[in-house]
């Protein structure tokens, strides 16, 4: 027996065990999100792909489809406050696209233009946080974190290195990595690490290759977001 | 009690510790927590012992000791002071104490000294607000500060006096109880309820839980005796009972009085519910600031064991085996959330769980638990004494038997009071002695913002539902002091996990803090709605669904208060050039009208 449920009147089917956000995505249907990816366990933290059911607002990769339930997602309130979660994270780190390596292949950046954000309406934080060179081949950025923990998830489930963790609490939340030194260099990091190239921002980036795409020739500049939706489950292009 | 401090040798810290928990990784917070207390911080070489012998990845030790308030790691002094800044800590005068001592000791506010002795830094509200302004010392609460007692205490730190042989008198905490009714005044023996529920039997006692209409105590008002019946009847290998002494909210401090006087009553009602979900394990989850008590209540502990009333065969029936062990939370206001605690029990970062699954099918280690607050387990123990019918009587028909409130504030007598649900604001102001109320917070920060012509209201979980707090603020009060106070509170308690929390409550804090500074206008009460809204419908939990209602609840009673601060309505800029002079000013140490920027058109310099 099949089961559905209504995605803004859309008819979605799914298998049990399925979130609304897998069974929406299985059938190429776009709900913005930024901590979860198809590969790893959900996290719900970023809020962004956060619908309406029953009158009732939750993250839809956290919550399990229902047969008949009704789901609301691409309406104008819900897209108002996405686009305020995004104004949030653009403010809480430092985010300067037009010299970012990641420009264009950010998830931040093309979901904010999804959601059609013009500026960051909040007052900056600009927050102080270092840079770390420390490795040969990877350049960790903090300015650019948004604490989607998808490098910790990947670390520890594919890797199994534990190579990333959050620490502190509220908004002193941050990245640490495994070494005593706190220093990249000093953990087993290496380039072919799922971690290595999961980052959805511009805080791990390789060191040895850089603006090989020219800008305006990149993934989101080609397409909307929303548009690289495959029925494989696969939200973006890797 | 005992008081431990110093800074001892780093391997044999970890090495006891790790033997206390038999290398338990599930109690790396446990051990952490012990190490600061043995070390005065968590260094490096701590996380090093600790990561080799209990085989846990360097990156999960260092965000769950990152994650705590009272976890250092970096060296924070010998002594380690924190002011409780709870509100009613301010209208006692805490902050003019607070900076008295830094003065007094020379150093900065939150910095360590300069010789490593001491820090001096502020918390949330320590849960003595009957007795403040309150501080913390090396996690032992102090009451009743004054300035003659700054100066005793940094007089003490300077001459580097040992903790444990500082006046005995400096650490005495009374329970005030000024209103007793059932609970309070119950005179059930050590044993009486248990062999009461014993005589009943397990079903026939979760009968009566449930005949007594027993809601939890924690202020969201679960039906105690369903959460019991859905733990029972849950699959699982194995079934807890977790009582929450996690009292974090700002203003409520019953559950340290009952941890304090009737520990009794609280182990009882946690062993009843194991006899009745059949659980072998229980866990209290006492907050930090309440150190001090562990002692004591591990003694309790013993003493019931030797009485036959915890471990294998309780009161000689075979097959009813349960114990409790005590966790000590460390300063993180969130982890009184049931699924941030039980994170929080397992040895994590108090992040709140995404739920459903619920605790009662999947808590601790993803087994059926059952999570009550202090009170509600104490209730219990009356339950089974003398049955659900008679219970339900007390109160109102929604809200069965009595609630302990923690009056604090403008009062002449604040303590405890223990009043059938069904009470109203006036009746407790009237017996606390605040003849001068404009408002009263019921449930602390969190809860309601109740004013003068509502007084009339009662409390219970269909008109004012409460966790215990009752904050009472006379007319010389600035409603938008408290307002902020408590916004700061919101955003240092944050857990950081979800974005609209995490960053709504510094955005709350910020436009605050813009309004406090005469910078503010009304299009920054609009943004105070918008955030509000955001935050109702985003947040991942609680804290962050209720962090906007000190402000909005203020703005609708005391709007005058804000509007006070209100200089232009139109528009005015967040950015202040005098202000930002301010640093500069304290590095040159200058002061005069050169250093300052005047805003009076044709006056600039």
């Amino acid at each position: 027996m099949s089961a559905n449920f209504t995605l803004d009147g859309k008819s979605i089917p799914f298998s049990d065990g399925q979130t609304i956000m897998q069974a929406a995505q299985a059938v190429g249907v776009y709900i913005p999100h930024l901590c979860y990816h198809p590969e790893f366990k959900p996290h719900g933290s970023c809020k962004l792909c956060t619908v309406k059911v029953g009158g009732r607002q939750t993250a839809s990769c956290t919550t399990l489809a229902q047969d008949g339930m009704e789901v609301e997602s691409d309406t104008k309130a819900l897209n108002d406050e996405r686009r305020m979660l995004t104004q949030m994270l653009f403010v809480e780190g430092n985010h300067f696209c037009p010299s970012c390596e990641k420009s264009g292949d950010c998830t931040l950046q093309a979901t904010a233009y999804q959601l059609g954000m013009m500026s960051t309406h909040f007052v900056p934080f600009f927050p102080s946080r270092p840079l770390d060179a420390s490795h040969p081949d990877l350049l960790l950025d903090f300015n650019r974190c948004i604490l989607c923990s998808l490098c910790v998830r990947a670390s520890r489930d594919v890797d199994k290195k534990n190579v990333f963790a959050l620490s502190g609490r509220g908004m002193n939340t941050h990245l640490i990595v495994n070494a005593k030194s706190g220093r990249l260099a000093d953990t087993d990091l290496t380039l072919e690490d799922k971690a290595a190239r999961i980052c959805p921002v511009g805080v791990i980036l390789r060191k040895d290759k850089g603006f090989a795409v020219p800008i305006g020739k990149r993934t989101y500049d080609l397409k909307p977001i929303s548009a690289y939706v495959k029925a494989d489950g696969t939200a973006a292009k890797d | 009690m005992t008081v431990t401090s110093g800074s001892g040798s780093v391997a044999e810290a970890v090495s006891a510790t790790i033997g206390r928990y038999r290398g338990n990784p599930h109690y790396v917070l446990q051990m952490l927590r012990e190490i600061q207390e043995a070390c005065d911080w968590i260094s490096p070489e701590a996380v090093d012992l600790l990561q080799s012998e209990l085989n846990l990845p360097r990156t999960k030790i260092e965000g769950v000791a990152g994650f705590y308030s009272f976890l250092y790691s970096r060296p924070r002094g010998r002594y380690r002071v924190l002011f409780s800044d709870n509100i009613t800590d301010r209208m006692l005068g805490s902050i003019e104490l607070f900076d008295y001592m830094c003065e007094q000791l020379w150093v900065e506010r939150g910095k360590t000294s300069e010789d490593g002795l001491v820090s001096v830094d502020s918390t949330s509200c320590t849960g003595m607000c009957d007795q403040g302004p309150a501080l913390l010392v090396n996690s032992y609460a102090i009451t009743h500060m004054t300035r003659a007692r700054v100066d005793e205490i940094c007089e003490l730190i300077r001459s580097k006096t040992p903790l444990a042989d500082w006046p005995r008198k400096y650490f005495h905490v009374d329970d005030q109880i000024l209103r007793k009714d059932i609970l309070l005044a119950s005179e059930l023996a050590p044993g009486d309820a248990l062999v009461a529920g014993l005589g009943r039997g397990a079903d026939a006692l979760l009968a009566e839980i449930k005949a007594s209409n027993l809601r939890g105590r924690g202020g969201a008002g679960f039906g105690t005796g369903l959460k019991w019946e859905a733990c029972r009847n849950a699959q699982g290998k194995a079934r807890y009972v977790v009582c929450n002494a996690d009292e974090g909210e700002p203003g409520t401090f019953k559950d340290r009085v009952l941890l304090a006087s009737y520990a009794d009553a609280v182990f009882e009602g946690m062993t009843l519910c194991a006899l009745a979900t059949g659980a072998q394990r229980g866990m209290l989850y006492l907050r930090g600031e309440y150190r001090y008590l562990l002692d004591q209540i591990n003694a309790v502990l013993a003493r019931r064991r030797q009485g036959k009333l915890l471990g294998d065969g309780i009161l000689g029936r075979p097959g009813f085996d349960f114990d409790i062990e005590v966790h000590l939370g460390a300063g993180a206001y969130i982890c009184g959330e049931e699924s941030a605690l039980i994170e929080s029990l397992e040895g994590k970062r108090g992040t709140p769980r995404n739920r459903p699954p619920f605790p009662v099918t999947h808590g601790y280690l993803d087994q059926p638990t059952v999570v009550n607050n202090v009170e509600t387990f104490a209730a219990a123990c009356l339950i089974a004494k003398r049955g659900g019918a008679w219970y339900s009587a007390i109160g109102t028909p929604a809200s069965a038997g009595t609630k302990i409130l923690s009056v604090s504030g403008d009062c002449a007598r604040p303590g405890l009071y223990e009043y059938p649900f069904g009470v109203s604001v006036s009746e407790v102001l009237e017996a606390c002695g605040a003849a001068d109320a404009q408002a009263v917070q019921v449930s602390g920060p969190s809860g309601i913002c109740v004013s003068q012509p509502e007084f009339g209201r009662r409390i219970a979980f269909e008109d004012l539902p409460t966790a215990g707090a009752f904050m009472i603020f006379n007319r010389s009060r600035d409603m938008f002091e408290v307002a902020r106070n408590f916004v700061h509170f919101f955003a240092h308690e944050s857990c950081g996990f979800c974005t609209p929390c995490r960053v709504g409550t510094s955005l709350l804090k910020k436009l605050m803090d813009k309004l406090n500074n005469g910078h503010g206008s009304l299009y920054d009460l609009a943004e105070i709605e918008k955030l509000n809204h955001l935050l109702q419908s985003m947040s991942h939990c609680g804290l962050g669904h209720s962090a906007c209602n000190p402000v909005l609840d203020t703005i609708a009673k005391f709007r005058p208060a804000y509007e006070k601060r209100l200089q232009h309505t139109e528009f005015e800029p967040a950015f202040d050039l005098d202000r930002a002079l301010r640093k500069a000013r304290q590095m040159t140490g200058r002061d005069d009208a050169g250093a300052h920027f005047t805003t009076v058109p044709g006056e600039q310099k």
